[in-house]
């Protein structure tokens, strides 16, 4: 019912504006189409400074109501993030003045110039000097951006620190998975054709590294001020992981393992008395259309001091025993939970896996 | 400078015949429906586009229905689509479709056909002087392909399993798999088909504006006194000719991967419990494919816009456009970067970062000749008298949408900066902005300018400066507030925020750009309205040059029939922006160069 009167509502707007619209171009008529043109003229001149002023205040009024949403007043929660906010302001201020001289001479210009019978445009087809003078002026801001730019660009996209802890991240329809490499610091090979079961990922169990490997689900563990490598990859579709509070972003490729490095800064405790809000949270967006649970591929990070972390990978179970108890070794000194000891006769223990 | 012409001499006169003998047997078939007219063809272009921008249009205020009032019901939407919206609420399978419907509909349908197919076929023989395109049969055909195309995108929207659903970008493996989404089944087949059909439509009406203006131009129109809407369509047309086919490549292989087997975009893939035997395939390699053809396709949607703002400004400040030569030099300049920038879009795909510092480079440098666009158009203005028709309006607003999305391009071509901006509503502000509303604002005002040489008839004024101005006010006001979402990391393509503790902040901005866009919408039906009903009942147009304007489609009579012209076309004596010369008000471009003329 609702929906029927607010069509009707709408229809009868739309009949008065168009009778208004029909009676003007009568009246217009009576009036001397030429006198009634220039009436126009002068209103939509008019109209225009108006837009112009009442525009900028909508952008400052803009700025008050949702610059203290967007996550920069909490400052990022990286190093990378950290001079990725250091380039947007950079370039908020260049485009910012860029904006302002260009909008605003274009509404001036537009009320100033308006239709007048007591002056003739001025005949100024063009002007070489001054075509040169806006043709290099952008140019040197554009070099300033773009060598900031690909400093950070090869800074971040460059090799990780060799003492990055290591996680592999893997997506699929919908949501996030991450492993370990355990001990040895080296994560176990995969093969796709492996997935089965309790074994999501595909993770090669002939191989002996993958033996200490963690495996967990939803929510990533990340030490506080140590540098972090993610492997990322995808088992379906596209996906891309995507960190919003530490400012970085990668595709999740099936059959392209890619690599992102960053140093988180606070642990989410910090985070949540920084931005005072109890329930903040690190959140793993997933920024790249991957169906319809697209929008609820949600993942968080705890990121904990250094102690707390190693706690919780110390309470962690490698994958091999909750996929194989009964390998798990009786007691903790047995060989095969250290890995780095390659020469450990593996193949009597192993499950064949086809 | 004139040399080029002679070929003209000899086609023109025997073209001349042959149509003066056929406007005697036209019947009601081969005048609207199959017709070889160029004005007619233009118009079937614009009106099919129309109707798809309806639809589109229609389509985002329906998924911006779910994004602003999540948590509510519509009973209407249940009754209107069946299981698609269960309850009232938009299923989120078919939230994705729509999604991917309107940018499919908005980015080919109405901004490639229904913009460049439209204008090109209208203004290119008018502008330049020719009885018709080089070759009218092709030009009908390329209509008639579209029109199959759109058939075939429609059709898709009544499939079982819905239409296609991955995006407009369609990247597999998403699209490839039918069992990754629903979308991906048949509805997904229907859109490669019908983009097929769709480029051979646009090669069919490229190659015939590309010959057409460099062979059938009248006696005395050299290269360099064409108007700039002929060049911007001119380059268009290039960049339209020469990437479109790579699409082309791109949706047969998919159409490969997904019928017959093939790997080109699959790779280890385990999907629904599936173990996919697809390896050694790239699905990067599909969005490099996709993207050759993407990037260009942003400046085949704007260079007509700017092509045709440019007329109009200069046109209605009663001077020369600025720096003719410059504007053409970076329609140029434009035109080849488009080419080479393909990969700013794929920053966080893992791709080479020495290779992404090139596309960065590259990207940076299309600002350049932007900037002279935009310092252009305000001279152009500077000193000017400007009548401020509808259409002038919309020119106006075009500059300024222009600028304002233009800038956020700086932001988003900056790889470090892209990092984190990547598909969140940063990006949705930014080329709504610089490609959706400035080039709608670049084609209202073409159509607002052209329509009394279209049906002999104006548009209502009044219906026109309202039309602006709610656009205006509402574009900025449905899409300024985005980027700070964009800012905040809020990821694009979201059918519901309210889970997520770093989004759900912006609930109450979104139910607001909703709200703004519904009145926006509305307002659009209202111009739509106003082309209908103007049609038949519009002011008369009685004067041959009702704006005062210098081209030659104004020398024509005021309805003309086809053939343009209905004696010999009229010789070409000087440039298109002679206004405001020697003091007076505009000189035709017919007219012969004075004895005291001064030079320029």
């Amino acid at each position: 019912m609702t929906e029927i009167l607010l069509i009707a509502i709408v229809l009868m707007i739309f009949v008065v504006i168009f009778q208004i619209a029909k009676a003007s171009e009568y009246v217009s008529v009576l009036k001397g189409e030429e006198k009634s043109r220039k009436q126009n003229n002068k209103i939509n001149a008019f109209m225009l400074i108006s837009f112009l002023v009442l525009g900028l205040a909508g952008v400052w009024w803009c700025n008050d109501l949702y610059y203290g949403k967007t996550l920069f007043p909490q400052g990022a929660a990286s190093d990378h993030g950290e001079k990725i906010d250091l380039m947007l302001y950079i370039t908020i201020g260049v485009t910012g003045v860029v904006f302002l001289i260009t909008q605003v001479l274009l509404f001036w210009f537009s009320f100033k110039y308006q239709e007048n019978d007591n002056r003739k445009a001025y005949y100024f087809p063009h002007n070489t000097k001054l075509e040169l003078i806006w043709t290099t002026v952008p140019a040197i801001f554009l070099t300033v951006l773009v060598v900031f730019g690909l400093k950070y660009w090869f800074k971040m996209t460059g090799e990780a620190p060799k003492d990055s802890v290591i996680v592999e991240v893997t997506g699929h329809q919908f949501g996030w998975e991450f492993r370990y490499p355990g001990t040895d610091k080296i994560l176990g090979k995969k093969n796709y054709k492996l997935t089965k079961g309790a074994n999501s990922l595909g993770v090669d169990f002939s191989d002996p590294a993958s033996l200490d490997d963690l495996h967990v689900n939803v929510t990533m563990h990340l030490p506080v001020g140590k540098p972090v490598k993610l492997v990322i990859n995808a088992q379906d579709v596209l996906h891309d992981v995507g960190l919003p509070h530490f400012r970085l972003k990668m595709d999740a490729v099936p059959g392209i393992p890619t690599t992102m490095w960053f140093t988180p800064l606070y642990t989410t405790e910090q985070m949540k008395a920084k931005t005072g809000n109890p329930n903040f949270t690190y959140e793993i967006s997933c920024d790249q259309m991957c169906g319809k649970g697209h929008f609820s591929m949600r993942g968080m990070i705890i990121v904990e001091s250094e102690e707390d972390y190693n706690k919780w990978i110390a309470s962690q179970q490698p994958e091999y025993f909750t996929i194989f108890p009964d390998k798990k070794p009786k007691s903790p000194t047995d060989p095969i939970a250290d890995t780095t000891n390659k020469q450990v006769k593996l193949a009597a223990i192993l499950p064949t896996v086809k | 400078m004139s040399n080029t012409l002679i070929l003209q001499d000899t086609v023109s006169p025997g073209i001349n015949d042959v149509h003066h003998e056929h406007v005697h047997h036209e019947t009601f078939i081969s005048k609207y429906v199959f017709s070889q007219d160029h004005k007619m063809i233009a118009k079937q272009f614009l009106i099919t586009g129309m109707i798809w921008a309806i639809i589109g249009g229609l389509f985002s205020v329906l998924f911006r229905l779910q994004l602003g009032y999540p948590d509510s019901t519509f009973p209407f939407l249940e009754d209107l689509l069946g299981h698609w919206a269960k309850g009232g609420k938009l299923q989120p399978e078919f939230y994705y479709a729509l999604v991917t419907m309107h940018g499919t509909i908005l980015v080919f349908f109405v901004l490639t056909a229904g913009l460049s197919g439209t204008f090109a076929n209208f203004l290119i023989p008018l502008q330049i002087g020719a009885r018709d395109m080089a070759s009218p049969l092709l030009n009908m055909l390329s209509y008639w392909f579209f029109f199959l195309s759109s058939i075939i995108m429609f059709s898709s929207l009544f499939v079982q399993t819905g239409p296609a659903s991955g995006g407009w970008t369609i990247y597999p493996p998403l699209s490839a798999l039918g069992d990754a989404s629903s979308g991906s089944k048949i509805g997904m087949d229907l859109w490669l088909v019908s983009m097929a059909m769709f480029i051979i439509s646009s090669l069919l009406g490229g190659l015939n504006y590309i010959s057409t203006i460099l062979n059938l131009r009248t006696k005395g129109m050299s290269m360099t006194r064409l108007p700039l809407s002929i060049w911007a369509l001119f380059f268009t047309a290039v960049l339209g000719v020469l990437s479109f086919p790579v699409l082309l490549s791109g949706a047969i292989l998919l159409l490969f991967d997904r019928n017959l087997g093939t790997s080109f975009f699959l790779s280890d893939i385990v999907i629904a419990g599936k173990i996919l035997p697809n390896e050694g395939g790239s699905a990067i390699l599909f969005q490099h494919l996709f993207w050759f053809l993407g990037h260009p396709e942003v400046y085949i949607i704007l260079l007509p816009a700017m092509g045709m703002s440019s007329e109009i400004i200069s046109v209605n400040s009663r001077k020369p456009i600025f720096g003719y030569m410059a504007m053409v030099g970076s329609l140029f300049a434009i035109a080849i970067l488009a080419f080479l920038v393909w990969a700013h879009h794929m920053f966080v795909t893992g791709l080479n970062p020495f290779l992404g510092a090139f596309f960065v480079l590259l990207t940076l440098l299309i600002a350049v000749p932007s900037a002279i666009k935009v310092f252009n158009w305000l001279t152009t203005l500077w000193r000017a008298n400007i009548r401020f028709t509808p259409a002038m309006l919309f020119a106006i607003g075009f500059v300024s949408m222009f600028i304002s999305g233009g800038l956020t391009g700086i932001f988003l071509g900056n790889s470090a900066l892209d990092i984190h901006l990547h598909d969140t509503y940063f990006v949705v502000a930014h080329f709504h902005i610089v490609m959706g509303v400035a080039s709608f604002f670049g084609m209202f005002a073409g159509v607002y300018h052209w329509f009394p040489k279209m049906y002999g008839r104006y548009l209502n004024n009044t219906l026109g400066y309202i039309h602006f101005w709610v656009s205006i006010i509402g574009a900025y006001l449905i899409f300024w507030p985005m980027h700070y979402e964009g800012l905040a990391g809020m990821p694009r393509r979201y059918y519901d925020f309210s889970m997520w503790e770093s989004f759900k902040m912006f609930a109450g901005l979104n139910q607001f750009i909703s709200f703004i866009s519904m009145i926006v919408f509305v307002v659009q039906l209202l111009f739509v309205f106003n082309f209908f009903y103007s049609i038949f009942k519009g002011r008369k147009v009685t004067s041959l040059n009702p704006w005062g304007s210098n081209t030659l489609e104004w020398t024509t009579p005021i309805r003309p029939g086809h053939g343009n012209w209905p004696g010999e076309i009229p010789e070409v004596h000087r440039g298109a922006y002679d206004y405001g010369k020697d003091g007076r008000e505009f000189i035709s471009q017919v007219e012969p160069v004075g004895e005291n003329e001064s030079a320029h």
